[in-house]
């Protein structure tokens, strides 16, 4: 009786043990966007290679899940095994010691394959601290009809002069029809991430070498110029509202003739289910000023490992599944080649039957127009191209942005906003240590 | 005459507090609206209010993608566990202020309050540190317990405020009578502060709910209420307005049926006090 009590009890803790080995969970962070939500809909792929792990998804907006995961990642909270991050946190996350190096993914993974661009906004010291999962730029999304009645024609590589042409050619204000749309909610993703990126193409920089703030030099006087002439005369009424939902919403419904934003919008435009436009819209590279350099942004979201994980095997496993060459067959399978991840790697754009998609091409020049580690004309102390990756720009840059946005709205003039820019962008740097 | 004019006084009142009624409600009635609607109607300009394809996909896209009990069942045990926490710890510090004040008494009702005064992100990073080193973060018990905390000083106030209705002399005959401190609490002062005290609940179930800030920052996958479900469909770069106000319809849903039932309860409670 004993002995069958004890043989019992053994197999009970064996069986407990067993479950508690087998049940290894992943707490993954990440933000609410399609192709996000696409590959939580696809983890049964994962988890039927992988039984011995299951995975457990925070979906987050944003801003709300930025707020998150960097007080976790500063505590050592420990509370995600992977997260969703992007190229503004790898380069500071990665200096800090905060994340695990992905050197050492399996040789099938194909690192080398990674688009230089993306990759190379992902490494610091020589170490990838995070995969890419989607890349995205920004370009020019336009009407081709109203380009067609304006008697234009949209070159591939416009300049900031020909926008402006054509959105004079092409606003119709009484049938709420405008030249063009931008970015003007203030904030430092929303119109900062695009005047950030459209002052390179005009030379401007935030810093200079010593980290003293450029508001003050005439390359930023002609973004900013240029930028509130072009939108107050041929933008939408109350511009210094909107962000990218807004922008899309107005061009989904035909009342902009041009939009230059992310990459990941062309197939929200072409989509004929949600779009009145879907068969009339054509892609262009970002605009520039002749000096070198494009108007065009480059973002990554990525999957990263913070140190100190537990389950650091597991996780990379994950990584190296969500952003493998097979995952991006296995959405290809599913929904078709218009839906995969985009920009991140070589062999995608190699593929003909994803050449033929028709933003495809387009959002392959733009990433390999920019550069994080060169972002500008000249010389710059810092990495990103519609960003600068320090801890400080959040909120210098919002505060920068609040000025923008205000002078969008009329209520302060172009130099008062620089000026401000310049005294409040000074003072933080000093506070912060960069300006001795 | 004075019948007409009163008559038309009363037309008027009423039509005025429907107005604002509706104007208030709007908001709500808008999200339910639009999470019946299309992703392209939801954006629609000129809006649409009543003429558009209805369809319930958003709702089935929600169910489909989220646990909603999951996230429903966490927002019921923190919304009634931390306010009947609260009120555990209420009712007897109210009472002493009430009727036994001390020279600091207002002082440090106003310092309790005052606690509410600072924006909760100046005290985000301690929180987490103390929520790490005792193992709280992502649990259910740590949620009660720091919306105990937060909600304890409106839920004090407003206990005390009924109190003081209260004509100490009918708790100084029970005490004449023989009765306990715990016996005078238990059984003359709370069954008159009835009305009272389930106002606060309700107030304080409400307010529970509705916490966003430390119910995003102290949850990850396991305690996340209807908050963090929300959340989870809103996005800077995409449109998710007629899902967002899908899920968003069914995390309202709740607490919106509890208050149209409790309503005459709320509303008797809320005039009883100094709130009147």
């Amino acid at each position: 009786m004993t002995v069958t009590m004890r043989a019992l009890l053994g197999a009970t803790a064996l069986c407990a043990a067993a479950g508690w080995a087998r049940a290894e969970t992943l707490t993954i962070a990440t933000v609410n966007n399609g192709d996000m939500i696409r590959m939580q809909g696809l983890t049964e792929d994962f988890t039927a290679k992988n039984p011995d792990i299951t995975v457990e998804w925070v979906t987050l907006e944003e801003n709300a899940l930025r707020q998150k995961v960097t007080t976790d990642i500063a505590t050592k909270g420990g509370q995600y095994d992977i997260m969703t991050i992007g190229t503004y946190e790898v380069p500071i996350w990665g200096k800090q010691g905060w994340l695990v190096s992905l050197n050492d993914l399996p040789g099938e993974y194909d690192i080398d394959d990674l688009l230089p661009a993306i990759r190379g906004g992902l490494t610091v010291d020589g170490n990838l601290y995070a995969a890419p999962f989607y890349g995205e730029s920004s370009m020019v999304m336009y009407r081709t009809d109203l380009m067609e009645k304006a008697g234009l024609t949209m070159p591939e590589a416009p300049t900031w002069d020909f926008i402006k042409e054509a959105a004079a050619a092409m606003t119709d204000k009484a049938n709420e029809v405008y030249g063009v749309c931008l970015r003007g909610k203030a904030g430092w993703g929303e119109n900062m991430a695009f005047l950030t990126a459209m002052s390179n193409s005009f030379g401007a920089k935030w810093f200079d070498m010593d980290w003293k703030p450029q508001f003050d030099q005439q390359p930023w006087a002609d973004t900013l110029n240029f930028y509130l002439d072009l939108m107050n005369n041929y933008g939408p009424p109350g511009a210094s509202n909107n962000g990218f939902n807004e922008n899309l919403a107005l061009f989904q419904q035909g009342k902009c003739g041009m939009w230059i934003d992310a990459t990941v919008a062309a197939s929200f435009v072409t989509n004929p289910k949600d779009s009145t436009v879907a068969d009339k819209v054509g892609f262009a590279l970002a605009p520039d000023k002749g000096l070198g350099k494009r108007g065009n942004w480059l973002w990554a979201w990525s999957l990263a490992i913070p140190a100190g994980s537990q389950k650091v095997d597991a996780a990379k496993k994950f990584i190296a599944w969500a952003t493998s060459k097979d995952y991006l067959a296995l959405v290809a399978s599913k929904e078709g080649w218009a839906n995969v991840p985009p920009g991140t790697r070589i062999s995608l754009y190699e593929n003909p039957d994803y050449v033929s998609v028709p933003f495809a091409k387009m959002t392959l020049d733009s990433i390999n127009a920019a550069d994080p580690t060169k972002p500008t004309v000249d010389e710059v102390p810092y990495v990103g191209v519609q960003f600068v990756a320090i801890p400080e720009f959040q909120g210098i840059a919002t505060a920068v942005g609040q000025q923008f946005s205000a002078a969008l709205a009329g209520q302060t003039s172009a130099a008062d906003a620089l000026a401000a820019s310049q005294d409040l962008a000074t003072r933080e740097m000093t506070k912060a240590g960069y300006i001795k | 005459m004075a019948r007409s004019v009163t008559t038309r006084r009363k037309t008027v009142v009423t039509i005025l507090a429907w107005t604002v009624a509706f104007l208030i409600f709007f908001p709500i009635l808008w999200t339910v609206l639009t999470s019946f609607k299309s992703e392209g109607d939801a954006i629609a300009s000129p809006p649409k209010f009543l003429f558009f394809d209805w369809t319930l996909e958003n709702y089935v896209t929600v169910q489909e993608r989220s646990d909603y009990f999951k996230h429903f069942w966490n927002s019921v045990v923190m919304s009634v566990g931390s306010t009947l926490a609260a009120l555990v710890l209420a009712i007897p510090a109210a009472w002493s202020m009430a009727f036994v004040p001390g020279r600091r008494t207002k002082d440090l009702l106003m310092w309790m309050l005052s606690t509410k005064m600072m924006p909760a992100v100046g005290v985000l990073v301690p929180m987490y540190l103390i929520f790490r080193d005792t193992g709280l973060l992502d649990t259910r018990t740590g949620l009660v317990i720091v919306l105990t905390l937060i909600n304890l000083p409106i839920v004090v106030w407003m206990l005390y405020t009924y109190f003081k209705e209260i004509p100490a002399e009918i708790l100084e005959a029970a005490r004449m009578d023989g009765a306990s401190l715990r016996s005078e609490i238990l059984y003359v002062l709370t069954p008159m502060a009835v009305p009272g005290i389930a106002s606060t609940l309700l107030l304080n179930i409400i307010l529970a709910w509705n916490e966003a800030f430390w119910t995003l920052n102290l949850t990850a996958a396991k305690a996340a209420p209807l908050t963090a479900f929300i959340a989870s469909y809103s996005s800077p770069e995409g449109l998710f307005y007629a899902k967002l106000s899908a899920a968003s319809t069914m995390a309202i849903a709740p607490i919106l049926i509890m208050g149209w039932f409790s309503q005459k309860q709320l509303v008797r409670g809320l005039t009883f006090g100094a709130v009147k």
